[in-house]
Protein backbone atom coordinates (compact mmCIF):
# COMPACT_ATOMS: atom_id res chain seq x y z
CA UNK A 1 0.00 0.00 0.00
CA UNK A 2 2.50 2.88 0.71
CA UNK A 3 4.48 1.17 -2.08
CA UNK A 4 1.56 1.88 -3.94
CA UNK A 5 1.27 5.94 -2.91
CA UNK A 6 4.75 6.13 -3.33
CA UNK A 7 5.16 5.31 -6.47
CA UNK A 8 1.88 7.52 -8.06
CA UNK A 9 3.47 10.14 -5.97
CA UNK A 10 6.64 10.03 -7.47
CA UNK A 11 4.63 9.76 -10.82
CA UNK A 12 2.74 13.24 -10.00
CA UNK A 13 5.90 14.66 -9.29
CA UNK A 14 6.84 13.69 -12.34
CA UNK A 15 4.00 14.93 -13.96
CA UNK A 16 3.93 18.17 -12.20
CA UNK A 17 7.89 18.74 -13.49
CA UNK A 18 7.00 18.11 -16.86
CA UNK A 19 3.59 20.92 -16.58
CA UNK A 20 4.40 23.64 -18.97
CA UNK A 21 3.28 26.70 -18.52
CA UNK A 22 2.96 27.74 -22.15
CA UNK A 23 0.34 24.31 -22.77
CA UNK A 24 -1.58 25.08 -19.55
CA UNK A 25 -1.88 28.92 -20.96
CA UNK A 26 -3.21 27.58 -23.89
CA UNK A 27 -5.82 25.45 -23.02
CA UNK A 28 -7.29 27.89 -20.63
CA UNK A 29 -7.29 30.59 -23.02
CA UNK A 30 -9.31 28.13 -25.49
CA UNK A 31 -12.05 27.10 -22.49
CA UNK A 32 -12.21 30.79 -21.27
CA UNK A 33 -14.38 31.42 -24.73
CA UNK A 34 -16.98 28.64 -24.13
CA UNK A 35 -16.73 29.50 -20.43
CA UNK A 36 -17.59 33.12 -20.88
CA UNK A 37 -20.16 32.86 -23.40
CA UNK A 38 -22.02 30.43 -20.82
CA UNK A 39 -21.45 33.17 -18.07
CA UNK A 40 -22.74 36.07 -19.96
CA UNK A 41 -25.92 33.73 -21.71
CA UNK A 42 -26.51 32.94 -17.85
CA UNK A 43 -26.73 36.01 -16.80
CA UNK A 44 -28.77 37.38 -19.47
CA UNK A 45 -30.90 34.56 -18.90
CA UNK A 46 -33.57 36.01 -15.98
CA UNK A 47 -34.43 38.87 -18.10
CA UNK A 48 -35.10 36.99 -21.03
CA UNK A 49 -37.14 34.95 -18.83
CA UNK A 50 -39.17 37.50 -17.31
CA UNK A 51 -40.13 38.34 -21.17
CA UNK A 52 -40.71 35.24 -22.58
CA UNK A 53 -43.17 33.39 -20.44
CA UNK A 54 -46.64 33.31 -22.74
CA UNK A 55 -46.66 35.87 -25.31
CA UNK A 56 -48.83 38.84 -23.92
CA UNK A 57 -51.05 41.50 -25.45
CA UNK A 58 -51.87 44.63 -23.80
CA UNK A 59 -55.00 46.12 -25.04
CA UNK A 60 -55.08 50.10 -24.06
CA UNK A 61 -58.11 51.82 -23.88
CA UNK A 62 -59.50 54.42 -24.94
CA UNK A 63 -59.45 57.40 -21.94
CA UNK A 64 -62.68 58.60 -22.01
CA UNK A 65 -64.34 54.91 -22.27
CA UNK A 66 -67.23 54.26 -19.50
CA UNK A 67 -67.17 51.66 -16.57
CA UNK A 68 -70.09 50.01 -18.48
CA UNK A 69 -68.10 49.99 -22.38
CA UNK A 70 -64.45 48.33 -20.11
CA UNK A 71 -67.11 45.86 -18.28
CA UNK A 72 -68.69 45.15 -21.60
CA UNK A 73 -65.11 44.66 -23.38
CA UNK A 74 -63.81 42.54 -20.26
CA UNK A 75 -67.26 39.93 -20.07
CA UNK A 76 -66.15 40.06 -24.30
CA UNK A 77 -62.30 39.00 -23.73
CA UNK A 78 -63.18 36.58 -20.93
CA UNK A 79 -65.68 34.91 -23.46
CA UNK A 80 -63.51 34.67 -26.25
CA UNK A 81 -61.68 30.63 -26.40
CA UNK A 82 -58.85 31.94 -28.03
CA UNK A 83 -57.44 33.95 -24.94
CA UNK A 84 -55.84 32.24 -21.97
CA UNK A 85 -55.96 34.28 -19.39
CA UNK A 86 -57.76 38.05 -18.75
CA UNK A 87 -56.38 40.29 -16.28
CA UNK A 88 -57.48 43.96 -16.06
CA UNK A 89 -54.88 46.85 -14.84
CA UNK A 90 -56.90 49.81 -13.75
CA UNK A 91 -55.16 53.24 -14.57
CA UNK A 92 -54.39 53.79 -10.84
CA UNK A 93 -52.71 50.31 -10.25
CA UNK A 94 -50.26 50.84 -13.24
CA UNK A 95 -49.00 53.94 -12.05
CA UNK A 96 -48.40 52.42 -9.09
CA UNK A 97 -46.51 49.72 -10.89
CA UNK A 98 -44.75 52.35 -12.75
CA UNK A 99 -44.05 54.25 -9.97
CA UNK A 100 -42.40 51.37 -8.50
CA UNK A 101 -40.03 50.99 -11.43
CA UNK A 102 -36.76 52.54 -10.18
CA UNK A 103 -36.11 55.97 -11.77
CA UNK A 104 -39.58 56.08 -13.53
CA UNK A 105 -40.90 57.54 -10.22
CA UNK A 106 -39.60 61.03 -10.21
CA UNK A 107 -41.28 61.35 -13.79
CA UNK A 108 -44.52 60.25 -12.64
CA UNK A 109 -44.71 62.67 -9.95
CA UNK A 110 -43.69 65.59 -11.98
CA UNK A 111 -46.75 64.68 -14.00
CA UNK A 112 -48.99 65.80 -11.15
CA UNK A 113 -52.06 63.56 -12.59
CA UNK A 114 -52.36 60.00 -14.11
CA UNK A 115 -51.55 60.06 -17.73
CA UNK A 116 -52.24 56.75 -18.19
CA UNK A 117 -55.32 54.73 -19.50
CA UNK A 118 -57.37 51.75 -18.22
CA UNK A 119 -56.27 48.18 -19.94
CA UNK A 120 -56.43 44.31 -20.47
CA UNK A 121 -53.50 41.98 -20.28
CA UNK A 122 -54.27 39.00 -22.00
CA UNK A 123 -52.08 36.16 -23.18
CA UNK A 124 -52.88 33.72 -25.97
CA UNK A 125 -50.93 31.45 -27.91
CA UNK A 126 -52.57 32.59 -31.13
CA UNK A 127 -51.98 36.11 -32.99
CA UNK A 128 -54.91 38.33 -32.51
CA UNK A 129 -53.54 41.70 -31.93
CA UNK A 130 -55.09 42.77 -34.94
CA UNK A 131 -58.77 41.67 -34.35
CA UNK A 132 -58.14 42.90 -31.06
CA UNK A 133 -57.16 46.05 -32.03
CA UNK A 134 -60.92 46.37 -33.79
CA UNK A 135 -62.94 46.02 -30.72
CA UNK A 136 -64.73 49.00 -29.68
CA UNK A 137 -63.03 51.45 -26.66
CA UNK A 138 -59.49 49.55 -27.42
CA UNK A 139 -56.97 52.60 -28.47
CA UNK A 140 -53.92 50.61 -28.72
CA UNK A 141 -52.81 47.28 -28.83
CA UNK A 142 -49.14 46.37 -28.12
CA UNK A 143 -47.70 42.31 -28.89
CA UNK A 144 -45.03 41.58 -27.28
CA UNK A 145 -45.13 38.10 -28.43
CA UNK A 146 -43.54 38.68 -31.59
CA UNK A 147 -40.32 39.73 -30.39
CA UNK A 148 -39.86 37.71 -27.07
CA UNK A 149 -40.15 34.81 -29.81
CA UNK A 150 -37.78 36.61 -31.10
CA UNK A 151 -35.34 36.95 -27.93
CA UNK A 152 -35.83 33.50 -27.54
CA UNK A 153 -34.83 32.47 -30.41
CA UNK A 154 -32.02 34.52 -30.61
CA UNK A 155 -31.06 32.52 -27.10
CA UNK A 156 -31.38 29.07 -28.23
CA UNK A 157 -29.10 30.34 -30.87
CA UNK A 158 -26.47 32.12 -29.06
CA UNK A 159 -26.80 28.93 -26.12
CA UNK A 160 -26.18 26.35 -29.21
CA UNK A 161 -23.16 28.57 -30.31
CA UNK A 162 -21.60 27.94 -26.82
CA UNK A 163 -22.19 24.37 -27.23
CA UNK A 164 -20.66 24.25 -30.26
CA UNK A 165 -17.58 26.21 -29.47
CA UNK A 166 -17.30 23.84 -26.23
CA UNK A 167 -16.96 20.72 -27.71
CA UNK A 168 -15.09 22.41 -30.44
CA UNK A 169 -12.59 23.25 -27.82
CA UNK A 170 -12.95 20.43 -25.57
CA UNK A 171 -11.30 18.19 -29.21
CA UNK A 172 -8.85 21.06 -29.17
CA UNK A 173 -7.96 20.05 -25.45
CA UNK A 174 -7.48 16.52 -26.09
CA UNK A 175 -5.56 17.30 -28.83
CA UNK A 176 -3.13 19.41 -27.30
CA UNK A 177 -2.56 17.11 -24.51
CA UNK A 178 -2.03 14.42 -26.93
CA UNK A 179 0.46 16.10 -28.51
CA UNK A 180 2.21 17.42 -25.69
CA UNK A 181 2.41 13.96 -24.35
CA UNK A 182 2.94 12.15 -28.00
CA UNK A 183 6.54 15.17 -27.84
CA UNK A 184 7.24 14.35 -24.50
CA UNK A 185 7.49 10.39 -24.24
CA UNK A 186 9.73 11.02 -27.97
CA UNK A 187 11.72 13.11 -25.82
CA UNK A 188 12.52 10.64 -23.38
CA UNK A 189 12.41 7.88 -25.56
CA UNK A 190 16.01 6.21 -24.81
CA UNK A 191 14.91 6.01 -20.81
CA UNK A 192 11.69 4.48 -21.69
CA UNK A 193 13.43 1.88 -23.66
CA UNK A 194 15.93 0.93 -21.19
CA UNK A 195 13.33 1.34 -18.50
CA UNK A 196 11.13 -1.51 -20.67
CA UNK A 197 14.38 -3.96 -20.63
CA UNK A 198 14.37 -3.61 -16.91
CA UNK A 199 11.46 -4.65 -16.33
CA UNK A 200 9.20 -1.84 -15.98
CA UNK A 201 5.40 -2.48 -16.93
CA UNK A 202 3.45 0.24 -19.09
CA UNK A 203 1.38 1.82 -16.38
CA UNK A 204 4.53 2.70 -14.80
CA UNK A 205 5.99 4.13 -17.33
CA UNK A 206 2.57 5.70 -18.65
CA UNK A 207 1.28 6.84 -14.89
CA UNK A 208 3.74 10.34 -14.79
CA UNK A 209 2.22 10.93 -18.15
CA UNK A 210 -1.31 10.36 -17.11
CA UNK A 211 -1.23 12.43 -14.40
CA UNK A 212 0.88 15.43 -16.63
CA UNK A 213 -2.45 15.69 -18.91
CA UNK A 214 -4.91 15.71 -15.69
CA UNK A 215 -2.75 18.44 -13.83
CA UNK A 216 -2.35 20.04 -17.53
CA UNK A 217 -6.32 19.97 -18.17
CA UNK A 218 -6.82 20.94 -14.48
CA UNK A 219 -4.66 24.24 -14.70
CA UNK A 220 -6.04 25.06 -18.06
CA UNK A 221 -9.61 25.07 -16.18
CA UNK A 222 -8.45 27.26 -13.85
CA UNK A 223 -6.34 29.91 -15.85
CA UNK A 224 -9.92 29.88 -18.14
CA UNK A 225 -11.65 30.74 -14.90
CA UNK A 226 -9.02 33.55 -14.05
CA UNK A 227 -9.19 34.86 -17.69
CA UNK A 228 -13.34 34.95 -17.60
CA UNK A 229 -13.43 36.37 -13.85
CA UNK A 230 -11.03 39.03 -15.24
CA UNK A 231 -12.98 40.01 -18.51
CA UNK A 232 -16.38 39.99 -16.42
CA UNK A 233 -14.78 42.72 -14.26
CA UNK A 234 -12.90 44.46 -16.67
CA UNK A 235 -16.95 44.36 -18.44
CA UNK A 236 -18.78 44.88 -15.53
CA UNK A 237 -17.05 48.40 -14.94
CA UNK A 238 -18.46 49.73 -18.38
CA UNK A 239 -21.97 47.69 -17.36
CA UNK A 240 -22.19 49.48 -14.53
CA UNK A 241 -22.37 53.00 -15.72
CA UNK A 242 -24.72 51.97 -18.45
CA UNK A 243 -27.05 50.38 -16.19
CA UNK A 244 -27.02 53.18 -13.73
CA UNK A 245 -27.90 55.24 -16.21
CA UNK A 246 -30.99 53.07 -16.77
CA UNK A 247 -31.58 52.93 -12.89
CA UNK A 248 -30.81 49.10 -12.92
CA UNK A 249 -28.01 47.50 -10.85
CA UNK A 250 -27.10 44.87 -13.61
CA UNK A 251 -24.35 43.31 -13.51
CA UNK A 252 -22.71 40.44 -15.32
CA UNK A 253 -22.24 37.36 -12.96
CA UNK A 254 -19.16 34.85 -12.95
CA UNK A 255 -20.30 31.65 -13.26
CA UNK A 256 -21.97 29.51 -10.29
CA UNK A 257 -19.22 27.70 -7.91
CA UNK A 258 -20.63 24.06 -8.81
CA UNK A 259 -20.28 25.02 -12.34
CA UNK A 260 -17.03 26.73 -12.59
CA UNK A 261 -16.03 23.58 -10.09
CA UNK A 262 -17.41 21.31 -13.20
CA UNK A 263 -15.27 23.60 -15.25
CA UNK A 264 -11.97 22.63 -13.85
CA UNK A 265 -12.81 18.82 -13.24
CA UNK A 266 -14.28 18.30 -16.76
CA UNK A 267 -10.56 19.90 -18.05
CA UNK A 268 -8.58 17.92 -16.23
CA UNK A 269 -10.87 15.12 -17.52
CA UNK A 270 -10.43 16.00 -21.07
CA UNK A 271 -6.47 16.33 -20.19
CA UNK A 272 -6.60 12.42 -18.88
CA UNK A 273 -8.14 11.30 -21.89
CA UNK A 274 -5.60 12.96 -24.17
CA UNK A 275 -3.01 11.38 -22.36
CA UNK A 276 -4.67 7.83 -21.96
CA UNK A 277 -5.05 8.27 -26.45
CA UNK A 278 -1.31 9.44 -26.42
CA UNK A 279 0.42 7.24 -24.20
CA UNK A 280 -1.50 3.93 -25.19
CA UNK A 281 -0.26 4.52 -28.95
CA UNK A 282 3.01 5.75 -28.23
CA UNK A 283 3.74 2.84 -25.72
CA UNK A 284 3.44 -0.14 -27.75
CA UNK A 285 5.44 1.76 -30.38
CA UNK A 286 8.52 1.64 -28.46
CA UNK A 287 9.79 -1.37 -28.20
CA UNK A 288 13.37 -2.41 -27.60
CA UNK A 289 15.17 -4.21 -30.27
CA UNK B 1 17.25 -22.61 -15.69
CA UNK B 2 17.79 -21.43 -19.23
CA UNK B 3 16.51 -24.82 -21.47
CA UNK B 4 16.19 -23.80 -25.46
CA UNK B 5 14.42 -26.58 -27.36
CA UNK B 6 14.91 -26.14 -31.26
CA UNK B 7 14.54 -22.84 -31.26
CA UNK B 8 14.39 -21.05 -34.70
CA UNK B 9 14.51 -17.32 -35.62
CA UNK B 10 13.33 -16.37 -38.53
CA UNK B 11 13.04 -12.27 -38.86
CA UNK B 12 10.36 -10.99 -41.53
CA UNK B 13 12.29 -11.00 -44.98
CA UNK B 14 12.84 -14.51 -44.44
CA UNK B 15 16.16 -14.31 -43.16
CA UNK B 16 17.11 -17.33 -40.76
CA UNK B 17 18.92 -16.04 -37.56
CA UNK B 18 18.79 -19.32 -35.83
CA UNK B 19 17.83 -23.19 -36.51
CA UNK B 20 17.41 -25.93 -34.46
CA UNK B 21 19.27 -24.67 -31.70
CA UNK B 22 19.05 -27.01 -28.46
CA UNK B 23 21.10 -26.35 -25.12
CA UNK B 24 20.24 -25.82 -21.17
CA UNK B 25 22.31 -23.34 -18.76
CA UNK B 26 22.25 -25.08 -14.90
CA UNK B 27 21.01 -22.69 -11.83
CA UNK B 28 24.64 -21.62 -11.12
CA UNK B 29 26.40 -22.20 -14.40
CA UNK B 30 28.61 -19.57 -15.70
CA UNK B 31 29.10 -20.15 -19.96
CA UNK B 32 30.13 -18.57 -22.68
CA UNK B 33 28.82 -17.90 -26.15
CA UNK B 34 30.97 -17.55 -29.16
CA UNK B 35 31.13 -17.05 -32.72
CA UNK B 36 31.38 -14.55 -35.42
CA UNK B 37 29.62 -11.25 -36.29
CA UNK B 38 26.38 -12.45 -37.58
CA UNK B 39 26.19 -15.92 -36.10
CA UNK B 40 23.05 -15.13 -34.09
CA UNK B 41 24.45 -14.25 -31.25
CA UNK B 42 22.73 -11.31 -30.25
CA UNK B 43 19.35 -13.13 -31.58
CA UNK B 44 20.23 -16.13 -29.28
CA UNK B 45 20.06 -13.59 -26.11
CA UNK B 46 17.73 -11.58 -27.30
CA UNK B 47 15.09 -15.02 -26.79
CA UNK B 48 15.74 -14.86 -23.22
CA UNK B 49 14.23 -11.65 -21.67
CA UNK B 50 11.56 -11.83 -24.56
CA UNK B 51 13.06 -9.08 -26.80
CA UNK B 52 12.50 -11.11 -29.49
CA UNK B 53 10.08 -14.08 -29.80
CA UNK B 54 11.07 -17.23 -31.31
CA UNK B 55 9.50 -18.70 -34.70
CA UNK B 56 9.64 -22.21 -33.60
CA UNK B 57 10.42 -24.40 -30.39
CA UNK B 58 10.83 -23.28 -26.96
CA UNK B 59 12.49 -20.94 -24.52
CA UNK B 60 11.96 -21.67 -21.09
CA UNK B 61 13.36 -19.48 -18.43
CA UNK B 62 13.44 -19.83 -14.49
CA UNK B 63 10.28 -22.42 -15.53
CA UNK B 64 8.22 -20.34 -17.61
CA UNK B 65 7.93 -20.52 -21.62
CA UNK B 66 8.95 -17.26 -23.11
CA UNK B 67 7.67 -18.11 -26.50
CA UNK B 68 4.12 -18.10 -25.52
CA UNK B 69 4.55 -15.95 -22.72
CA UNK B 70 1.44 -12.52 -22.20
CA UNK B 71 3.08 -9.08 -23.57
CA UNK B 72 1.63 -7.81 -20.07
CA UNK B 73 4.03 -10.43 -17.92
CA UNK B 74 6.87 -9.75 -19.19
CA UNK B 75 8.37 -7.03 -17.36
CA UNK B 76 7.77 -9.83 -14.37
CA UNK B 77 10.21 -11.66 -16.25
CA UNK B 78 12.98 -8.95 -17.10
CA UNK B 79 12.98 -8.35 -13.39
CA UNK B 80 14.28 -11.52 -12.86
CA UNK B 81 17.17 -11.58 -15.62
CA UNK B 82 19.77 -8.71 -15.90
CA UNK B 83 20.77 -7.43 -18.83
CA UNK B 84 23.98 -5.99 -19.64
CA UNK B 85 24.89 -5.00 -23.69
CA UNK B 86 27.84 -3.74 -25.15
CA UNK B 87 26.33 -0.14 -25.73
CA UNK B 88 25.57 -0.37 -22.38
CA UNK B 89 22.18 2.05 -22.80
CA UNK B 90 22.97 4.32 -19.68
CA UNK B 91 20.47 7.59 -19.07
CA UNK B 92 23.39 10.71 -19.75
CA UNK B 93 20.49 13.05 -18.18
CA UNK B 94 21.60 11.65 -14.78
CA UNK B 95 24.06 10.08 -11.94
CA UNK B 96 25.34 6.94 -11.81
CA UNK B 97 23.61 6.61 -8.63
CA UNK B 98 20.44 7.43 -10.24
CA UNK B 99 21.08 5.20 -13.05
CA UNK B 100 21.61 2.14 -10.91
CA UNK B 101 18.34 3.28 -9.13
CA UNK B 102 16.61 3.38 -12.19
CA UNK B 103 15.42 -0.53 -11.70
CA UNK B 104 14.51 -0.05 -7.99
CA UNK B 105 11.63 2.47 -8.97
CA UNK B 106 9.00 0.27 -10.30
CA UNK B 107 10.23 -2.99 -8.27
CA UNK B 108 8.89 -1.02 -4.88
CA UNK B 109 11.47 -0.97 -2.65
CA UNK B 110 11.25 1.75 0.12
CA UNK B 111 13.93 4.20 -1.00
CA UNK B 112 16.44 3.77 2.19
CA UNK B 113 16.74 0.41 0.87
CA UNK B 114 16.40 1.17 -2.58
CA UNK B 115 19.56 3.65 -1.75
CA UNK B 116 21.60 0.86 0.00
CA UNK B 117 20.81 -2.00 -2.95
CA UNK B 118 22.33 0.44 -5.51
CA UNK B 119 25.17 1.67 -3.49
CA UNK B 120 25.89 -2.21 -2.57
CA UNK B 121 25.81 -2.70 -6.13
CA UNK B 122 28.03 -0.17 -7.00
CA UNK B 123 30.49 -1.11 -4.20
CA UNK B 124 30.66 -4.88 -6.16
CA UNK B 125 31.88 -3.22 -9.40
CA UNK B 126 34.24 -0.68 -7.38
CA UNK B 127 32.17 2.09 -8.28
CA UNK B 128 31.03 3.58 -5.01
CA UNK B 129 33.36 6.62 -5.19
CA UNK B 130 31.78 7.92 -8.99
CA UNK B 131 28.10 7.44 -7.58
CA UNK B 132 27.52 10.91 -7.98
CA UNK B 133 29.16 11.57 -11.44
CA UNK B 134 27.33 11.30 -14.70
CA UNK B 135 28.47 8.55 -16.62
CA UNK B 136 29.97 10.64 -19.49
CA UNK B 137 32.77 11.45 -17.29
CA UNK B 138 33.23 7.75 -17.29
CA UNK B 139 35.84 5.45 -19.30
CA UNK B 140 33.96 2.63 -21.20
CA UNK B 141 35.23 0.44 -18.78
CA UNK B 142 33.70 2.24 -15.86
CA UNK B 143 30.65 2.69 -17.86
CA UNK B 144 30.37 -0.53 -18.38
CA UNK B 145 31.01 -1.87 -14.72
CA UNK B 146 27.44 0.47 -14.22
CA UNK B 147 25.42 -1.26 -16.59
CA UNK B 148 26.70 -4.48 -14.69
CA UNK B 149 26.15 -2.88 -11.54
CA UNK B 150 21.96 -1.74 -13.04
CA UNK B 151 22.10 -5.15 -14.14
CA UNK B 152 22.27 -7.14 -10.69
CA UNK B 153 21.13 -4.32 -8.35
CA UNK B 154 17.36 -6.14 -8.23
CA UNK B 155 19.33 -9.35 -7.35
CA UNK B 156 18.32 -11.51 -10.19
CA UNK B 157 19.03 -15.43 -10.71
CA UNK B 158 19.98 -15.12 -14.48
CA UNK B 159 23.21 -12.62 -15.54
CA UNK B 160 22.89 -11.94 -19.72
CA UNK B 161 25.84 -10.09 -21.01
CA UNK B 162 26.11 -9.36 -25.02
CA UNK B 163 29.57 -8.74 -26.31
CA UNK B 164 30.04 -6.81 -22.87
CA UNK B 165 33.77 -5.94 -22.96
CA UNK B 166 33.66 -5.30 -27.61
CA UNK B 167 34.86 -2.20 -27.00
CA UNK B 168 37.42 -2.42 -24.08
CA UNK B 169 41.07 -2.82 -23.85
CA UNK B 170 42.06 -5.86 -22.63
CA UNK B 171 42.73 -5.38 -18.84
CA UNK B 172 39.47 -3.13 -18.52
CA UNK B 173 37.82 -6.27 -19.89
CA UNK B 174 39.49 -8.72 -17.80
CA UNK B 175 38.06 -6.81 -15.12
CA UNK B 176 34.59 -7.07 -16.67
CA UNK B 177 34.78 -10.87 -16.93
CA UNK B 178 36.14 -10.89 -13.39
CA UNK B 179 33.09 -9.43 -11.80
CA UNK B 180 31.09 -12.00 -14.13
CA UNK B 181 32.88 -14.74 -12.54
CA UNK B 182 32.34 -13.28 -8.84
CA UNK B 183 28.37 -12.80 -9.26
CA UNK B 184 28.47 -16.37 -10.55
CA UNK B 185 30.32 -17.49 -7.64
CA UNK B 186 27.35 -16.54 -5.28
CA UNK B 187 25.06 -18.50 -7.12
CA UNK B 188 23.92 -16.37 -10.38
CA UNK B 189 23.80 -18.17 -14.02
CA UNK B 190 25.77 -16.31 -16.21
CA UNK B 191 25.66 -16.18 -20.46
CA UNK B 192 27.86 -14.14 -21.39
CA UNK B 193 28.13 -13.38 -25.42
CA UNK B 194 31.97 -12.68 -26.97
CA UNK B 195 33.64 -12.60 -30.12
CA UNK B 196 36.75 -12.69 -27.98
CA UNK B 197 37.60 -16.60 -28.06
CA UNK B 198 40.96 -16.25 -26.29
CA UNK B 199 39.67 -14.15 -24.06
CA UNK B 200 36.80 -16.73 -23.51
CA UNK B 201 39.43 -19.98 -23.06
CA UNK B 202 41.27 -18.58 -20.62
CA UNK B 203 38.46 -18.84 -17.81
CA UNK B 204 37.96 -22.73 -18.69
CA UNK B 205 34.49 -22.54 -18.71
CA UNK B 206 31.55 -23.99 -20.64
CA UNK B 207 31.99 -22.82 -24.45
CA UNK B 208 28.72 -22.92 -26.67
CA UNK B 209 29.74 -22.01 -30.11
CA UNK B 210 27.51 -20.81 -32.93
CA UNK B 211 28.13 -20.78 -36.55
CA UNK B 212 25.36 -19.56 -39.50
CA UNK B 213 22.59 -19.95 -36.22
CA UNK B 214 23.08 -23.21 -35.29
CA UNK B 215 24.97 -24.79 -32.07
CA UNK B 216 28.61 -26.29 -33.85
Amino acid sequence: MSAWIRQHGQALLQGLRKLSVLNALVIGVALSLPAAGYALIESLRPAGERLALEPRISLFLEPQARRTEVEALGARLRADRRIASVRFVPREEALKEMSEVQGLSEVIGALGRNPLPDAFVVTSKQDIAGELAKLPGVAHVQADAAWARRLAAAAAIAQLGVAVLAALLGAALVAVTFNTIRLQILTQRDEIEVSKLLGATDSFIGRPFYYLGLLQGLVGGVVALAIVGAALGLLNREVRVLAESYGSNFRFGFLPLSEAGLLVLLAGALGWVGAWLSVGRQLREIEPR
Amino acid sequence: MVKFSAVAKRYPGGQEALQDVSFSLEAGELAFLTGRSGAGKSTLLKLIPAIERPSAGSVVVNGQNVASLKRAAIPYLRRNIGLVFQDQKLLYDRSVFDNVMLPLAFSAHAPKEAARRARAALDKVGLLGREKANPIQLSGGEQQRVAIARAVVNRPAILVADEPTANLDAESAQRILEIFVAFNQVGVTVLIASHDRSLVERYGKRVLRLEGGRIA
